[in-house]
């Protein structure tokens, strides 16, 4: 059967030869490594499945672990680029801490005076604050690894004491609660949903992004020539697609607004109570969306700009890159305030969610934004990782939280049970480059 | 023949030293349009140091650098690359975890019209200079890590033709290759040479050296013992002077020759 459908120029470097799966994760040119991601990922659930007696696996469950995942997902999409390029930032969880406590201040304390409670421009406001203090953090911190040549981990290791410290000076230690109505939308919930229709309509927008991308690519490549994919295999990857995504929503819509919820909601839109109780379908929640815009749009960073393929240029061989006349010391600046950024977004997700602002924020965030991206095949030598592969490292680690929360698992022991994990991703990252080579 | 023309590069008194070793002591070198100077000299004499300031990498400590009679401030890659200087380096600096066509235009990028990087026209290109260059050249699709030592060598020297240089540094750039890919790295200068394009040709095979080189400069200690056109010396004599330091009567001497009568 491939003999027929594969369109094989004399150049052609699609050969077909070993066993099936070969000649399948050939043609489809699957990334394995991410394969294998998907496969341990749903090891995991299956063995939460089983080992929870059928809690783990439900619409409510996945929705929230969605939900939970998004703050670190967005941080870990900037770990990526910071570790390809032989970097690190322990710094990542206090700088959300710091920045989530000023949009808090921001927005309790200094805008109502000025523009009044619940002004639609407040959510705003504070959210454009804190990712320029984010970047602004960021940038300093790179300047002085960049310039200054401090090893990144010293000089975030540093950070991470000092913005912690600066999030409990600038308020004296105060919780500042609660969050302005509409910048709470962004930490999901009742109000920070987009429900099921809008959520459908999501769904099919992505899959005709997805088939649209596939038919183009093929178009570029037939226009110079260039071996094809063969046609099962585009047809294999668009189908695939698709029904992921539109799976995915279809579970997010099977969650149903919680009773006291969908009471409070029944009485503000006068639905009369019915006798089975109202089943309002949550759809996809708004950080979780936040998230995934996010992943993509670092994902096109990385893979379609001049940026990206500079980070991983000098992450491969930054002597090379300086010799290229790569900017390398401006580059690094980049990194590290995208990272800012990417912060206060994961801050603003996080007091939205919490519904206020505490100087413990954030607390342990740098071991699991490092742990998403490594777990996901970030490797930690440099020049190697994938922004899909953070995100599901990010998935995995609050799949893991979640699960032994379900099977009351102590916290100490899921700590443990932590650590164990981030070692063997990373020494199967040591066996995996091993045998690569 | 080409005294009277204006040189296309003149380092003059270029000195560079690390920490207490004078890497490059008072070196001058020239260099013509359509000319192939070969830069010879036994290992650590600072050929690979001297070169690595023309093309920006270091930055001198003494000297200067003309182009075509002008001076220029040359102080990183972007400013050499800004005059046509192309460079294939010793250590051939690709970057490994990139394809072939990532690297042959890192730092010089094609874009589509919305800025993104334009992948498939930087792979045909990339597919057509390698073709001319290596033929048997396939793997486009693989991270640089995968190839040989000589497909990696190809790369780099792609990467320095691609861009219309005017004038080009090889450092031993046929190190890793096989006799086929040598002798058409061999073709491929004495092409570009009739292109008018300047050649600085480090290496140490002397029978390449006379094969393709208008003159050599001889350097020893970090200073250069003389130079001559490759017409006035045996290839004794010259190993004479990377050995010795001995200037022959065909060959100009320089600062670093041997100091007797
Ligand atoms: N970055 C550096 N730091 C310190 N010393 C250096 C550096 N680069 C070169 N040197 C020293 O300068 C001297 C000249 O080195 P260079 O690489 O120019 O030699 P070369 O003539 O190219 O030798 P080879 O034929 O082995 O390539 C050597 O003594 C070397 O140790
Ligand atoms: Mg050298």
């Amino acid at each position: 059967m491939a003999n027929k459908t594969i369109a094989a120029p004399a150049s052609s470097t699609l050969k077909t030869q070993g066993t099936a799966l070969q000649r399948f994760l050939q043609a489809t040119e699957i990334d394995t490594r991410l394969l294998g991601m998907v496969g341990a990922l749903l090891l995991i659930w299956i063995g939460f499945e089983i080992s929870t007696g059928g809690l783990f696996l439900t619409p409510r469950n996945l929705w929230n672990l969605t939900v939970q995942a998004s703050s670190v997902s967005v941080m870990a999409t900037g770990m990526v680029l910071v570790i390809v390029t032989r970097n690190i930032d322990l710094s990542v969880g206090s700088i959300l801490g710091f920045v989530g406590m000023i949009m808090a201040i921001t927005q309790a304390r200094i805008l109502p005076p000025l523009i009044g409670f619940d002004n639609p421009a407040t959510w705003v406001i504070a959210l454009t604050i804190g990712i320029l203090l984010g970047a602004a953090i960021g940038a300093f911190q790179g300047m002085i690894i960049a310039f200054l040549s401090v090893p990144a981990f010293i000089v975030t290791l540093g950070g991470l004491l000092i913005w912690r410290a600066a999030a409990f000076l600038v308020i004296s230690g105060a919780t500042v609660a609660p969050m302005d109505t509409k910048f709470r939308i962004m930490g999901g919930g009742a109000d920070g949903s987009i429900g099921a229709t809008a959520s459908w309509v999501v769904g099919v927008i992505a899959c005709v992004a997805i088939v649209l991308s596939i038919v183009n690519s093929r178009k570029q490549r037939k226009r110079f020539g260039f071996p094809l994919r063969p046609k099962w295999a585009e047809y294999f990857l668009s189908i695939t697609g698709c029904v992921g995504v539109l799976g995915a929503v279809w579970v997010l819509n099977s969650y149903y607004m919680p009773v006291n919820l969908a009471k409070r909601y029944a009485e503000l839109n006068n639905i009369a109570w019915p006798e089975g109780g109202l089943q309002i379908p949550l759809g996809i929640a708004v950080p979780v969306l936040m998230a995934v815009g996010i992943a993509i749009a670092m994902s096109f960073l990385t893979t379609r700009t001049r940026f990206g393929r500079y980070v991983f240029a000098i992450g491969g061989n930054p002597e090379a890159a300086e010799l290229a006349g790569i900017k390398t010391r401006w580059v690094t600046v980049r990194i590290f305030a995208l990272m800012g950024a990417l912060c206060a977004i994961a801050a603003a997700i996080s007091t939205a969610r919490l519904n206020a602002a505490t100087n413990a924020q954030g607390t342990l965030d740098e071991l699991y934004t490092i742990a998403a991206a490594v777990i996901g095949g970030t490797s930690l030598a440099g020049g190697v990782g994938t922004i899909a592969g953070a995100v599901i490292g990010a998935i995995v680690m609050q799949s893991l939280q979640s699960g032994m929360v379900l099977l009351r698992v102590d916290t100490p022991l899921q700590s443990i049970v932590i650590g164990i994990v981030l070692v063997m991703a990373v020494w199967l990252d040591t066996v995996y480059r091993g045998r690569a080579k | 023949m080409t005294q009277h023309r204006t040189p296309l590069v003149e380092m003059k008194n270029i000195s560079i030293s690390f920490g207490g070793i004078h890497a490059v002591d008072n070196a001058s070198v020239d260099l013509y349009p359509g000319e192939v100077v070969a830069l010879l000299g036994h290992n650590g004499a600072g050929k690979s140091t001297l070169i690595k300031i023309l093309s920006g990498a270091y930055k001198r400590d003494n000297g200067e650098i003309l182009i075509n009679g002008e001076p220029v401030q040359i102080s990183n890659p972007r400013d050499a690359k800004g005059y046509g200087i192309e460079t294939i380096y010793q250590t051939l600096a690709v970057a490994d975890n990139v394809d072939a066509a990532a690297n042959l235009y890192l730092g010089r990028e094609l874009r589509t019209p919305w800025g993104t990087l334009d992948d498939v026209a930087m792979e045909a290109k990339a597919r057509e200079v390698m073709g001319r260059l290596n033929p048997n050249f396939r793997r486009f699709k693989e991270p640089v890590k995968a190839l040989s030592g000589g497909q990696r060598q190809s790369v780099a020297i792609a990467r320095a033709i691609l861009f219309d240089a005017r004038i080009l540094i090889m450092d031993e750039p046929t190190a890793a290759l096989g006799p086929q890919e040598t002798a058409q790295v061999g073709e491929l200068i004495k092409q570009l040479k009739r292109e008018g394009i300047g050649i600085f040709l480090i290496s140490h095979d002397i029978h390449d050296v006379f094969d393709l080189a208008d003159r050599v400069s001889v350097m020893k200690n970090g200073q250069v013992v003389g130079h001559a056109r490759t017409q006035d010396v045996t290839k004794d004599e010259v190993l004479g002077m990377i050995i010795l330091g001995k200037v022959p009567p065909g060959a100009i001497a320089g600062p670093g020759a041997m100091q007797t009568a």
